[in-house]
């Protein structure tokens, strides 16, 4: 069989091309370094370290994932950082101390809790303009808006309450009772359930939107590990609806619930303090932040096994994973 | 008459056969091997079960728990206890039974011997894999082509054990029983290795256990089975077992006399 140099040479260099093309990268704060990693997801390794604001925390995807907004807390400010040449190109007025936000459905109004000052602001990524401070509990901390876009919620550490935003109005309308130090909330896919993670009271609530009731408590129980060490932080749901992730802080675990039954199915051992987490594209992996042991655990999400620890700076905190 | 190759290929299958055919008949003596390690791996280990998961240690990719950590050690330890057994059998069987006959084989002694050591060895690999098998329960779960892996990394440091057993059980005659060996040999080289913790945790208690953890033979051993076990290859690991299992064999050979046993007189 005689082969055609050129033509397989063309073909090999298209599927290397069209491997790279869909290798994805995932960005990494490191709270401690000013510095955000990125590693490549095919090899997981560390490809860059790029200096950013003080202590950057929250991070998160423009929509068309040409930009990356980080929350330099320590800086006072939103970073926007344009990803094809890892430069910071703006910085927003955030209000003090951001810390986490969340980025509304129509890709420019960022929402950001304002932890010194008890406040979410709004801003809006294209003008600059702050567009709103709404005043919530003490010491603001989660944030997400939900996919339609109507609502905004915001949880505060110290009042234990999980506050509810229109965002037509841009005003507070209601406000939850949750367990001890609430840290972070995602909404369902459908938007029908709120899952919000309650720190020192070592619960997730799951909260329903339209009563804003709480109508399950999720608790942990890992054997050999001590319960004050159970303090759910970051949350992620998948998106066929049918489990949610769970990071247990200190614990050192990621619990993965059922999401219709809410039983906790499976825990899985990762770094020290683990924190934040995000999918790839498909959802086939899923990567937490360890902040103590400073590094990320790459999941096999199917086999519900940790494959891979790398090792990126000081104290990992936020991570966003983009398709290249 | 002069001994060809198809002589000693039928005497090696003469003795692996034999080893088998004891290892089925002697169902209760499996199932006693396998129960000491699971003992180790369900009750000791669960105490510790999240004790590891604070650094990555090579092999590992990630943190794990310390059931994974202390199953090639128990491995390991599977392969110690056959290893010490059949040589102080062997030795014992000098002066009758099945040895005696064996040894008057017009083949050379340190042929039947490396035949009886691998067999002994061979053997021992299909504990191993129960015992691996039965710790999937416990999510052991190494990747499956380190199971074939570990096979040639097993079997050497069986054949190493054997060695040091039956240098041990020739040699120095106050150890002549399985009580003697078990203190003296089995514990301290099994509890001064890196079986149970990582070397830098013996090093963080104590600078002399360490180093005499790493001057242990066993240490490497369990090593090389721990790196094979999850396709990597720790080349210090391998050259220190592989020496280890040369030595003691040339000297277990030379020390293993079968008229000693049996009249006490000097080697002829």
């Amino acid at each position: 069989m005689k082969i055609n140099i050129p033509i397989a040479a063309a073909t090999a260099s298209l599927l290397l091309f069209s491997s790279l093309a869909l290798a994805e990268v995932a960005y990494v704060s490191n709270e401690k370094d000013n510095t955000i990693s990125v590693i490549d997801l095919d090899t997981y390794e560390v490809t860059a370290t790029l200096d950013v604001g003080k202590r950057p925390r929250g991070i998160i995807l423009s929509h068309d994932q040409t930009k990356l907004y980080i929350c330099a807390s320590d800086s006072d400010t939103v970073q926007v950082m344009d990803l094809a040449t890892h430069k910071i190109t703006k910085q927003l007025p955030s209000g003090e101390d951001p810390e986490q936000f969340s980025l509304h459905p129509n890709d420019h109004h960022l929402y950001i809790s304002n932890e010194n000052d008890a406040l979410v602001t709004i801003v809006d990524t294209d003008t600059n303009e702050v567009l709103a401070q709404i005043d919530v509990g003490v010491e603001p901390e989660g944030m997400a808006v939900s996919s339609d876009g109507k609502i905004a919620v915001n949880t505060s550490e110290t009042t234990n309450m999980v506050h509810w935003i229109d965002t037509e109005t841009m005003a507070l309308y209601d406000n939850t009772l949750v367990d001890q130090r609430p840290r972070f909330v995602e909404f369902s896919k459908d938007n029908k359930y709120l899952w919000a993670t309650s720190e020192i009271g070592g619960t997730v609530s799951v909260i329903d939107v339209a009563s804003r009731k709480i109508i399950h408590k999720v608790t942990f129980k890992i054997r050999g590990v001590h319960s004050d060490k159970m303090q759910p932080v970051g949350i992620k749901l998948s998106d066929d609806g049918k489990y949610a992730f769970v990071a247990l802080g200190p614990a050192n675990h990621i619990a993965i619930i059922d999401a219709h039954s809410f039983e906790v199915i499976d825990y899985i051992l990762v770094g020290r303090r683990v924190w934040h987490m995000a999918f790839n594209a498909d959802q086939s992996l899923l990567l937490t932040t360890n902040g103590i042991s400073g590094d990320v655990t790459v999941i096999d999400v199917a086999k519900r096994k940790a494959i891979k620890s790398i090792k990126v700076g000081r104290y990992p905190w936020g991570i966003v994973v983009k398709s290249k | 008459m002069k001994m060809t190759p198809a002589h000693y290929w039928y005497c090696f299958q003469g003795i692996l056969i034999r080893e088998y055919l004891r290892f089925i008949q002697q169902r209760t003596r499996f199932f006693s091997a396998l129960v000491r390690p699971l003992l180790w791996l369900v009750v000791f280990a669960a105490g510790f079960r999240a004790a590891l998961g604070i650094a990555i240690i090579e092999p590992y990719e990630t943190y794990i728990t310390y059931e994974v950590y202390i199953a090639p050690g128990l491995c390991c330890m599977i392969l110690l206890f056959n290893g010490m057994q059949s040589s102080l059998s062997m030795v014992y069987d000098r002066e009758m039974g099945s040895m005696r006959v064996l040894l008057m084989s017009p083949l050379p002694r340190w042929f039947l011997l490396v035949c009886k050591l691998i067999s002994i060895a061979l053997v021992s690999l299909l504990q191993v894999y129960a015992f691996l098998l039965i710790a999937l329960l416990v999510d052991v779960e190494p990747p499956l082509w380190g199971y074939l892996a570990v096979l040639p990394a097993l079997l050497l440091v069986a054949v190493m054990l054997g060695a040091i057993g039956l240098f041990i059980s020739s040699w120095i005659k106050q150890l002549e029983n399985f009580a003697g060996v078990m203190n003296f040999v089995i514990f301290p080289m099994f509890f001064l290795s890196s079986a149970l913790y990582p070397l830098w945790k013996m090093q963080e208690s104590s600078e002399w256990i360490y180093w005499i953890c790493t001057a242990n033979p066993f240490t490497y051993a369990v090593e090389l089975v721990r790196h094979a076990l999850y396709l990597k290859f720790d080349g210090t690991a391998c050259s220190v077992t592989l020496a280890t299992a040369l030595i003691f064999s040339v000297f277990a050979i030379k020390g293993f006399n079968p008229q000693r046993a049996a009249g006490g007189g000097k080697p002829g």
